[in-house]
């Protein structure tokens, strides 16, 4: 998908978009033909999880448990005691909050080797409705001992988590988007686990931020520098393990964060990183993202800019940290 | 105890009563369990403890105790995990774990938490506890056998009160699609839950029927009579391509006379005294 954008310096600019879906998918397929323990569980997700070329070409490590999310994650746990190295890909929503007391047993507290890859998380559904958003997942998955919780940015980032999962022990759940991205990373980027990548040096402010959000945080820090504040932008992809040490540096050096993302900050990205803060180092803070209340009708663009998820927003986050005397 | 082994049994009624004897040894060992944690679930531990035995100690279990985690293992989930005080005494009896281990049941930092936990005890498959698990991990199991062309086999104890879990019937819709015949579940239809009968509850009659028309092939059986189970047990799949279902038809509390049949044994913890009522209708005794 290719997008037309103005550019903070007011010029349009013709940018590539892209779905981490596809990218999600595509790795999947190649870690299938590299490893015969990778299989596929869906929930009638074939094509919301972009599954059709990987059920097409390996039938026998493909399984369709039809609407059945209790189960599917139970399967999950249960294929990868028989050896096998399951991947359970459906709409977060559903697969999250349907089946959380068995991602809760089967998988952390069993400390067992399944991946979830949430589709279409966030707000992506958008007009569809509350119903269909998953702003809650990151608050859920991440309070279980055992799991790892990873928010790729973008379709690089996405396709080199889905290849580091193969070799990792335990559950992970992975929030994958549907919400079109422009690459954030070179091409040659490596995900590491519990390592967040710092995308923009700076010493005035930091923002924190995962998921989609991660380029809207790169604009504000485009716009921030044109009014002479230099915003430091890491991506925190992995919300856990958590990367302490960069948390730390970053409010050490810049005394202000502002935290972004596409979830209820109560228990996500926020959450997470204030909880280090608040023990380690107290610092003055904004939290982007959902506020306590479910979302109105719009598209997610419309919902993004609604909630202050957006590049204004972040910005004047930033700038009441900076300038509190403004 | 019978210091002798299942195997060198020719006769039919030896085996009897060699399980027989078997079965009552862990059943007061589960209640021994019970009164030393004052906690435990004594009717369900009575009512499941012929079958555990017969699958365990009967050898229709392939397993390898000395090596747990050996890959062509049979899988046995243990669905009701609240009955892990007959459960763990049949697992030490079948020599996953020394006996006297059974002592530490519920203590502080022990191996053998109330619920079962695969990454403490050896033998152990699957976390269960919270009901409604078990069936989804064992159809996931039997998947994971096909995708690799195995041919160790899935059994699955679920308790009846535990099948009102929508989770269940889940599960046995997508067994049935994938034709996992080397599925077996076993129902303890020992006819009462936690708070009252399961029929005053939610009726589960015509529980078989109810089975039959979610795909598996369906035989009702005698869950106190060891041959008839290591029959039944021995001879799976009850038909080719469909998940086997036995409903075996138990007693909660059995074989001990004041806890036969009574909701409130569900997770009555026996006294001092009630303990050697057991050891004496049972005719064992339990020294770990």
């Amino acid at each position: 998908m290719v997008n037309t954008v103005i550019a903070p310096n007011g010029e349009s600019q013709m940018t590539q978009l892209y779905d981490c879906r596809d990218s999600y998918a595509e790795a999947l397929g190649e870690m299938a033909e590299k490893d015969d323990r990778v299989c596929v569980v869906i929930n009638d997700s074939l094509s919301s999880a972009k599954m059709k070329d990987f059920k097409a070409k390996y039938p026998a490590r493909f399984v369709n448990v039809g609407i059945a999310e209790q189960n599917m994650v139970g399967v999950g746990n249960g294929l990868a005691n028989g050896g096998m190295l399951p991947y359970l890909c459906g709409a977060s929503c559903f697969l999250t909050a349907r089946a959380m007391e068995q991602i809760k047993v089967d998988l952390a507290y069993s400390n067992a080797n399944v991946r979830i890859c949430g589709m279409s998380s966030g707000m992506a559904y958008g007009q569809l409705g509350p119903t269909h958003h998953s702003i809650e997942d990151l608050a859920w998955t991440r309070i279980l001992p055992n799991m790892t919780v990873i928010v790729p940015a973008d379709p690089i980032e996405t396709a080199s988590v889905m290849r580091y999962s193969l070799d990792h022990a335990g559950p992970m759940f992975l929030r994958i988007s549907r919400i079109p991205v422009r690459k954030v990373h070179p091409d040659d980027y490596k995900f590491e686990l519990g390592k967040a990548a710092m995308l923009r040096q700076g010493r005035d402010v930091a923002i924190i931020a995962n998921g989609v959000v991660v380029s809207r945080a790169l604009d504000a820090a485009e716009i921030l520098a044109e009014r002479g504040v230099q915003a430091r932008v890491l991506n925190m992809s992995t919300i856990k393990p958590l990367d302490r040490e960069s948390i730390l540096k970053a409010a050490q050096e810049t005394g202000g964060i502002v935290t972004a993302e596409e979830a209820f900050v109560a228990g996500g990205l926020g959450g997470a990183v204030a909880e280090v803060l608040a023990v380690e180092h107290p610092t003055r803070m904004r939290m982007i993202g959902v506020p306590d209340a479910f979302a109105p009708t719009g598209t997610a663009e419309f919902l993004m800019d609604h909630f202050g998820i957006s590049a204004q927003g972040i910005t004047k986050a930033a700038l009441e940290l900076v300038r509190p005397q403004v | 105890m019978i210091d002798q082994s299942f195997d060198g049994l020719l006769q039919p009624e030896e085996r009897s009563a060699w399980l027989r004897e078997k079965a009552n040894w862990i059943r007061l060992s589960a209640m021994t369990m019970t009164h030393h944690a004052k906690l435990g679930h004594t009717g369900g531990d009575l009512s499941s403890a012929d079958i555990l035995t017969t699958l365990y100690l009967g050898h229709v279990l392939r397993v390898r105790p000395s090596e747990p985690r050996w890959a062509m293992r049979d899988r046995f989930i243990m669905s009701k995990g609240h009955c892990s005080g007959a459960f763990y005494s049949t697992l030490a009896q079948r020599g996953f774990f020394p006996l006297n281990q059974l002592k530490a049941f519920m203590d502080p930092l022990s191996m053998l938490n109330g619920h079962p936990d695969r990454n403490k005890l050896p033998g152990v498959e699957a976390n269960t506890g919270p009901l409604g698990h078990g069936l989804p991990i064992a159809v996931g199991m039997a998947l994971a056998a096909r995708i690799q062309n195995q041919n160790w086999r899935v059994f699955v104890l679920v308790g009846d009160g535990e099948l009102q879990e929508g989770s269940n019937w889940e599960a046995v819709m997508c067994a049935q699609q994938y034709r996992l015949d080397n599925l077996i579940i076993i129902v303890d239809r020992n006819g009462i839950q936690q708070g009252d009968f399961t029929e005053n509850t939610i009726r589960m009659e015509p529980l078989a029927d109810r089975w039959a028309s979610f795909g598996c092939a369906v035989r009702e059986i005698d869950g106190h009579d060891h041959l008839a189970l290591l029959k039944s047990l021995s001879s799976v799949p009850l038909e080719e391509g469909k998940p086997s279902c036995f409903i075996a038809r138990t007693i909660k509390g059995k074989g001990v006379s004041f806890a036969e049949r009574k909701p409130a044994w569900h997770h009555g913890v026996p006294t001092r005294e009630q303990l050697h009522l057991a050891a004496t209708e049972l005719g064992v005794e339990v020294e770990w």
